[in-house]
């Protein structure tokens, strides 16, 4: 008996369906080992939930679009995006906003790393020498692994990636792309300076394998996105009230584990270097 | 020498995949390819049951969609075999089949979101085509003695029940138990895409190098598919079909407006969008878009996608003639085909989507992968047919031994059937090749899953469109040559 009921209480959560109307729904795109996200996003939805008195919970997805996808069609109302997606979902939903940043994001770099096999050396000026290796972006989506790397690939080179490197691939995520590297499955890899600074510290890293060999020049990064009818839904005012809530986190560990000093305010106009880089290069029309 | 169609055939594949082969990309990329496989095999060694909270959860929504889905593909099946003989009705199936689920659920994702609807629809709408076509064969090659022993006058639905359906109900049995076999595959690689079912945490623990964990949730699955016969009881599948739709996961609320928005303005092409519809310079522009498509990623995508279909088929075809003998009575002991067995359970209950994505993590992001993955796999399958089948072959007592035995007495005997086999599982290997593009291999899904990375859907439509004219295109070939050898397979057996 006991184990029917339990058979059947997804139907009756899809029964309750209504009374659970004012959950709100944060995402995020999956761009590192899915524990860190699922300790980062369970934390910051209790203290939203804490904050605000409404119900936040976070809703892991798989895919970076499958974030942008969710908080187009409703299911997510709110998102921590990196520029790239954050520009994708905004255009796709018209009323949505970039509200808040972290004070990193405002001066963001991609780190490109090297297998120490390969000899290359860290330097100032872009590694031309990379040319004709392995190399792996992020995901396809990423703006520090994908996004941004391209461009100043493209820039140095003024070739598309698959014509510079002997063989292109993308690894998915950024904690995936430091195993690729370190492992020699790829040479060359771009990625997220802090999920690398985070790896390093928590002593991931073989540093006889795998080293930094270039900094990019900075530009804007991740950010929270919300959706322009939330008032409507959780009354008068509500995006202000998250806004200010994300802005006013004073627990250190919480920030920790966002690796973020602190957030800051944003706005969509931030993001606009984002939104050329990736006309320029043709993944948004 | 005079030579056989049979052995004529089996050259030509032979060399012209040693043709594909010399084109295709096989070379292994990454710098030590046994590192990852050994961590993988400690894994396998070491599983962890522990590891996640959700294995029972996963486990049980994998079953809830998979027996749903085919539950519902069963009975819409049925009911489109008997109008099968409408054209319009075979070539709409034949369209539908030739769309890999995977590629279902991209589409559904889309309308519905994370809502069960998209898993269960995903499953049942390929899974009906499949059924329909199986089913119409299945009847049609029915004995037809009892529905000309009816007295005159009879009844049709009189006739349906009592003469035409008896004969093949068996038939149709086994074949649905095997259609639910297949579903619980393919309802765990649905889980690669974000639905809560096995994949979803097979995908976290393979990106983050967790192979204990990898291997406690594939053993289970394992045990979950080689038990199938023992709690699928004819009696129960009604009840059980219930469960499955109460046992399905809660998601999301469908938002219809979403699904309304998809059909009518993301799908259609950007440039019938933007400019005036049937104007001059928006045509031009369509023509443009179309042929940019096809120029840079369709023929492209194709063009791997069948170098790497052929090079497997006939790694699928030499494979099978490896394993088959492991599971036959006239090679091997009790011991020997229980290990055979083992082996090609493992095989073929492991998705290729899953075995390619293992090879992947160890080789790096060539053809190889796949190849061995599609060939492992369907090689697994067909090893498995055709061991039974040569297990019917009667042996005369003085007949030869080894090597011998094989070559001069049970090989020239099963090869009708296993070309048959091979044949029947060109078109499941097509499809398959083109979903490996998600992963990275150059395929058609590659540039499938760049458009949906863009969200450029109408590009993303477009694509599966190619993909699935070339899919029935490769399904009416294969269907010619069985009939030019006049090859026949056991459909309850095929796809």
């Amino acid at each position: 008996m006991l184990k029917r009921i339990g058979v059947l209480s997804p139907l009756l959560a899809l029964l309750a369906w209504p009374a659970a109307a004012q959950t709100f729904y944060i995402s995020a795109i999956p761009d590192q080992d899915e524990s860190r996200l699922m300790e980062r996003f369970g934390k910051i939805a209790g203290y939203l939930t804490r904050q605000l008195g409404v119900e936040f919970k976070y809703l892991p997805v798989k895919s970076y679009e499958a974030s942008v996808t969710g908080f187009r069609n409703n299911q997510i109302q709110m998102a921590w995006y990196g520029g790239l997606t954050g520009v994708q979902a905004r255009l796709r939903v018209p009323g949505s906003e970039a509200i808040v940043q972290g004070f990193e994001d405002q001066a963001f770099v991609s780190y490109f790393i090297a297998n120490t096999g390969t000899g290359l050396e860290r330097s100032q000026a872009f590694p031309t020498a990379i040319a004709g290796r392995t190399f792996t972006f992020g995901s396809k989506g990423s703006t520090s692994g994908r996004l941004m790397p391209e461009f100043f690939i493209r820039e140095a080179f003024g070739k598309a990636p698959d014509d510079v490197f002997r063989r292109v691939g993308f690894s998915g995520d950024h904690s995936k792309t430091i195993a690729l590297v370190q492992s020699g499955a790829y040479e060359v890899g771009a990625l997220n300076y802090e999920v690398w600074n985070t790896e390093l510290a928590k002593g991931r890293i073989d540093t006889r394998r795998v080293k930094v060999i270039w900094q990019t020049p900075a530009y804007p990064d991740y950010h929270w996105v919300i959706r322009g009818d939330v008032d409507s839904t959780w009354g008068g005012g509500f995006k202000e009230r998250v806004r200010q809530a994300l802005l006013s986190i004073d627990d250190p560990l919480l920030m920790k584990v966002f690796a973020r000093s602190k957030f800051v305010p944003a706005k969509n106009s931030d993001y606009d270097p984002i939104l050329k880089t990736g006309q320029a290069i043709g993944v948004i029309d | 020498m005079p030579r056989s169609a049979a052995f004529r055939t089996s050259l030509w594949f032979l060399g012209l995949a040693a043709a594909c082969l010399l084109l295709s990309d096989i070379e292994i990329t990454t710098r030590d390819p046994w590192f990852e496989l050994g961590r993988m095999m400690r894994g396998a060694l070491t599983p962890d049951f522990f590891a996640t909270e959700q294995l029972a959860s996963a486990l049980l929504h994998t079953v809830a969609f998979a027996a749903t889905g085919v539950g519902i593909a069963v009975l819409a099946g049925f009911c489109l075999a008997l109008v099968f003989h409408v054209g319009a009705v075979r070539w709409g199936c034949a369209f539908l089949r030739a769309i890999h689920e995977l590629f279902w659920a991209l589409i559904f994702l889309q309308m519905f979101g994370l809502s069960p609807l998209t898993g269960v629809l995903a499953i049942a709408i390929p899974y009906s085509a499949i059924c329909a076509k199986v089913f119409a064969e299945i009847l049609e090659e029915a004995d037809a003695t009892p529905l000309k022993a009816l007295p005159a006058g009879s009844g049709i639905l009189s006739g349906f029940f009592y003469a035409r359906l008896p004969p093949v109900w068996q038939h149709m049995k086994t074949y649905a138990l095997y259609r639910l076999e297949c579903g619980m595959r393919s309802s765990a690689v649905l889980g690669f895409v974000g639905l809560p079912t096995l994949g979803f945490h097979l995908q976290t623990a393979f990106q983050q190098g967790q192979y204990s964990e990898v291997s406690a949730l594939l053993y289970l699955f394992f045990l979950l598919i080689s038990t199938l016969r023992l709690w699928v009881r004819p009696r129960l599948v009604p009840l059980l079909f219930v469960l499955a739709i109460l046992a399905l996961p809660p998601g999301m609320p469908i938002a219809w407006e979403n699904a309304l928005r998809f059909l009518t303005a993301d799908i259609v092409p950007a440039p019938l969008r933007a400019g005036a519809l049937l104007d001059a310079g928006t045509l031009g522009a369509l023509g443009r878009w179309m042929g940019m498509l096809l120029r840079d990623q369709a023929l492209p995508g194709m063009v791997a996608t069948l170098l790497l279909s052929q090079v497997a088929l006939v790694g699928t075809g030499l494979l099978t003639l490896v394993f088959f003998p492991l599971i036959s009575r006239h090679f091997f002991g009790p011991v020997g085909r229980t290990a055979g067995h083992v082996f090609l359970v493992i095989a073929r209950s492991t998705p290729e989507y899953i075995l390619t994505f293992t090879f992947l993590q160890a080789w790096g992001p060539s053809m190889l992968p796949a190849i061995v993955a599609l060939a492992l796999h369907n090689g697994a399958i067909i090893g498995h047919l055709t061991g039974r089948h040569a297990d019917a072959i009667p042996r005369r007592p003085d007949s030869p031994r080894g090597l011998n035995l094989y070559g001069f007495e049970v090989l020239p005997r099963v090869y009708g059937q296993f070309l048959a086999f091979l044949f029947y599982r060109w078109e499941v290997i097509l499809r398959e090749t083109a979903i490996l593009g998600m992963l990275g291999i150059h395929t058609l899904g590659f540039f499938i899953d760049n458009a949906l990375s863009q969200l450029r859907l109408d590009r993303m439509m477009f694509l599966l469109l190619v993909t699935a004219v070339m899919n029935v295109g490769i399904d009416i070939l294969s269907r010619r040559i069985r009939a030019n050898l006049r090859l026949t397979v056991n459909p309850e057996t095929g796809e």
